[in-house]
């Protein structure tokens, strides 16, 4: 177990290095430069100015540079927001975009293990059919449209109260938290639904359900402790995917709902190409999403025996 | 078992008919066929992808407006209202009417799309006014909207709103400003319902009449055409949605059938080699697995900066195609070794197969099944894919209309012309949900064992 955590984060530590190198370069190959979009300037401004971002150095030396910075854990300063550090940005803005995908895996997974155990209890008959509708318009209807359309719900219920009873936009107290978090774990939800509801079908038809059946366990133990339990597994294996579903799709729904979190700046970042705002960010998120999948991965190996014995 | 009798237990007559099999032999394609008709919703779902198809390649042949061309008489114009538009004079100007009736804010004569004449009395204690126009009422948090004008006298009670003017409802709000210019909680609005007008010159100019027509003023003419309504750049709607789909689809199908081919060429090399070369090949598709897609896919798109003229469509078709591949290329080759070590293999071999042979006769059509299943399910993710990007503005480049940008544009302006986001939403939810419906059907239909798997 042990060493294959170590050969899972020696993997995550060389897929961040990737991204890193393919992110700089990428970069580099942009037509014109980082300066060229600024108010004209004089030679010396733009060499001074080319100093100060370490331009003036041949590629691999600003390679060498931006590869040593970040093992130190700086990302440099913004090319936009003139002497902001990428750190304090990221440090600034990420607990919004936490504090948002933490609620929306919250929602995503508790509602779609409650939502697929039911329809898998109530199997073919109307609640069943129902869920599974809306899961379908939930994995169907991208998410800036569900954005907008509860803000539109929004705006009316706003109107027809006469006062704000959710805000529409913004960010601050727990209710501006609400609708985002919804919106954003909608899909993910819809999914997991699917997926619980298949796993809930597999595991009523299983032996040991038949065993706690006929030793006269009652319904409701066998059902918490005997389906839910197990069928609770292969969720729990996509909540990497899910992770990342949630904290990309975040850039939408930040956007729509105005909220000042890491990935609407990301965004805003790569509209207005600040190069190094989008270097850091785009190295931070990958290195976040790369070992959230290693840490969904070897938690499962935790939960599951099974998966232990095979590795 | 009472009915029976003796002549039951006779031999039949020995004959070549009763060994004869009745039903015809099906092969796996039409036996798929058979299970895919027999379920509704996949049969639905395939009829409105073949719909979809028709609108994109046949609907422009049969809707021939341009997508590009602005009707600037109907912007933003939501479908199904009328679209008369009233002749009446050129504009003159216009200095006030000492002698107009009424008190408080009021109109000076009836409020078009051509100009608003309003005019008012000094409010108590005002220094000067200002003039807002909202598209909702003030409100109790005294949101007046955009300001109009500001006039830093009690001499000029008037005022001509010429800006940008469309048929509907406006709220006209009138502000007492203090010595300093400041606003003064007094204020005076005015609902004003706008009609919309045109003069004979500008009629001839946009082709809605002939240039010799008999047109009087007060005569009403007929706008174009426009059965979905138009955007806020006053173009088409529905031939702009034509062109999207182009784009969407184009996307949304082009890049999975890309990558898919390449994972099943990729899948099937690896899975036939078997040995290092395998144990590379998998290496490598595990490493292309681990990359943040969206991440990437945004990278790739500021690195091949989309120059003037490109619509972006062909970065966005390379970046799926070099990150999406790993996962056909996984299923393949899982598919390929089961394949190898069966019967029927050694068969052929014995037969004196020689292995590409072997590959392209027994082995990739039995991946099929699953191939196909694939990319069914893979091209509402790339339509997905496609609308978050441009929605965030990383997809295709403007004016190149795709749903997802038409969506991006649509949002802006969702509260007052919400027809604008909700079209392009319906065909992106429609699209995505009949190639989901119809990858279920599919995934039943063609491999009994994927059933119910998710």
């Amino acid at each position: 177990m042990w060493m294959y955590i170590l050969k899972r984060l020696l993997q995550g530590v060389l897929t961040v290095w990737f991204i890193a190198t393919a992110t700089f370069f990428a970069m580099h190959n942009v037509p014109g430069d980082p300066l060229s979009n600024e108010r004209a300037m004089t030679e010396i401004t733009r060499a001074n100015l080319e100093a100060k971002y370490g331009l003036d150095q041949p590629l691999f030396t600003q390679y060498r540079i931006f590869l040593v910075n970040l093992l130190q854990g700086d990302f440099g300063i913004s090319f936009v927001q003139e002497n902001r550090e990428v750190n304090d940005i990221i440090r600034e803005h990420f607990p919004v975009s936490a504090i948002l995908g933490v609620l929306a895996v919250i929602f995503a997974a508790t509602g779609g293990v409650l939502l697929g155990a039911l329809t898998a209890l109530y199997r073919n008959r109307l609640p069943d059919y129902i869920i599974m509708f809306l899961v379908i318009l939930g994995i169907s209807v991208p998410s800036f449209v569900v954005a907008a359309l509860s803000q539109l719900t929004l705006v009316t219920l706003n109107t027809a109260v006469g006062r704000t009873l959710i805000p529409v936009a913004g960010w601050g107290t727990i209710m501006h938290m609400l609708v985002p978090a919804l919106v954003l774990g909608l899909s993910t939800m819809a999914y997991l639904t699917r997926l619980m509801r298949s796993s809930m079908l597999e595991v009523t038809s299983s032996d040991y359900v038949r065993t706690a059946k006929s030793k006269g366990a009652p319904p409701t133990r066998i059902f918490t402790h005997h389906q839910l339990r197990n069928a609770v597994l292969p969720v729990v294996t996509v909540l990497g995917p899910a992770i990342a579903a949630i904290t990309t799709g975040g850039f939408v729904v930040e956007l729509v709902f105005a909220i000042p979190g890491l990935g609407r700046y990301f965004v805003e970042a790569v509209q207005q190409l600040d190069y190094t705002v989008i270097m850091g960010t785009t190295v931070f998120y990958g290195a976040f999403l790369v070992f959230m999948v290693i840490l969904v991965d070897v938690v499962y190996g935790f939960i599951d025996p099974r998966v232990r014995l095979e590795k | 078992m009472s009915d029976l009798s003796t002549a039951d237990f006779q031999p039949l007559e020995i004959g070549r008919e009763s060994e004869v099999i009745s039903r015809p032999s099906l092969s796996y394609w039409q036996d798929a066929w058979i299970r895919l008709k027999a379920n509704r919703r996949a049969l639905v779902s395939l009829y409105i992808v073949i719909g979809l198809l028709a609108f994109t390649l046949v609907g422009p042949m049969l809707w021939t407006v341009d997508p590009a061309r602005q009707d600037l008489d109907q912007v933003s114009q939501p479908p199904g209202t009328d679209r008369i538009a009233t002749v009446v004079a050129p504009y003159e100007p216009w200095f006030g009417d000492e002698n107009l009736p009424g008190q408080g804010l009021r109109l000076a004569e009836e409020a078009t799309t051509q100009v608003v004449r309003l005019q008012w009395d000094v409010l108590p204690g005002a220094n000067g006014h200002r003039v807002y126009r909202n598209l909702f009422p003030v409100g109790p948090e005294l949101a007046y909207g955009i300001p109009l004008a500001e006039i830093l006298n009690n001499d000029t009670l008037y005022f001509e709103d010429r800006l940008d003017l469309k048929p509907g409802n406006y709220f006209y709000s009138v502000v007492a400003l203090g010595p300093r210019g400041e606003i003064l909680d007094e204020y005076e609005t005015l609902e004003v319902d706008i009609e919309r007008v045109t003069t004979v010159a500008e009629a001839i100019d946009r082709n809605l009449v002939s240039a010799d027509a008999d047109i009087q003023d007060g005569d009403q003419i007929a706008l174009e055409w426009h059965p979905l309504g138009t955007d806020y750049l006053g173009r088409d709607m529905l031939a702009r949605l034509m062109a999207g789909a182009r784009v969407s689809l184009f996307i949304g199908i082009g890049a999975p059938f890309l990558f898919v081919l390449f994972g099943v060429f990729y899948g099937s090399v690896a899975g036939f080699m078997g040995g290092r070369a395998d144990q590379f090949m998998m290496r490598t598709a595990d490493f292309v697995v681990a990359l943040p897609f969206l991440l990437f896919m945004i990278v790739f798109k500021i690195a091949f900066g989309i120059g003037p003229g490109e619509s972006g469509v062909f970065p966005m078709l390379v970046a799926m195609v070099v990150l999406l591949w790993p996962a056909t290329a996984r299923l393949v080759r899982g598919q390929i070794l089961q394949i190898r070590e069966q019967g029927y293999i050694d068969a052929s071999r014995l037969l004196g197969a020689k292995t590409p042979y072997l590959v392209f006769r027994h082995m990739i059509p039995n991946t099929l099944g699953v191939v196909l299943v694939t990319l069914t399910f893979a091209i509402p993710s790339a339509i997905f894919t496609e609308a978050f990007l441009s929605f965030i503005g990383m997809g295709v480049a403007p004016p190149t209309p795709s749903w997802g940008s038409m969506s991006n544009e649509g949002i802006k302006t969702m509260l007052t012309t919400p027809h604008e986001l909700i079209f392009p939403a319906i065909f992106i939810s429609l699209t995505v949900l009949a190639f989901n419906l119809l990858g279920d059907g599919l995934r039943d239909a063609l491999d009994a064992r994927m059933r119910n798997q998710e």
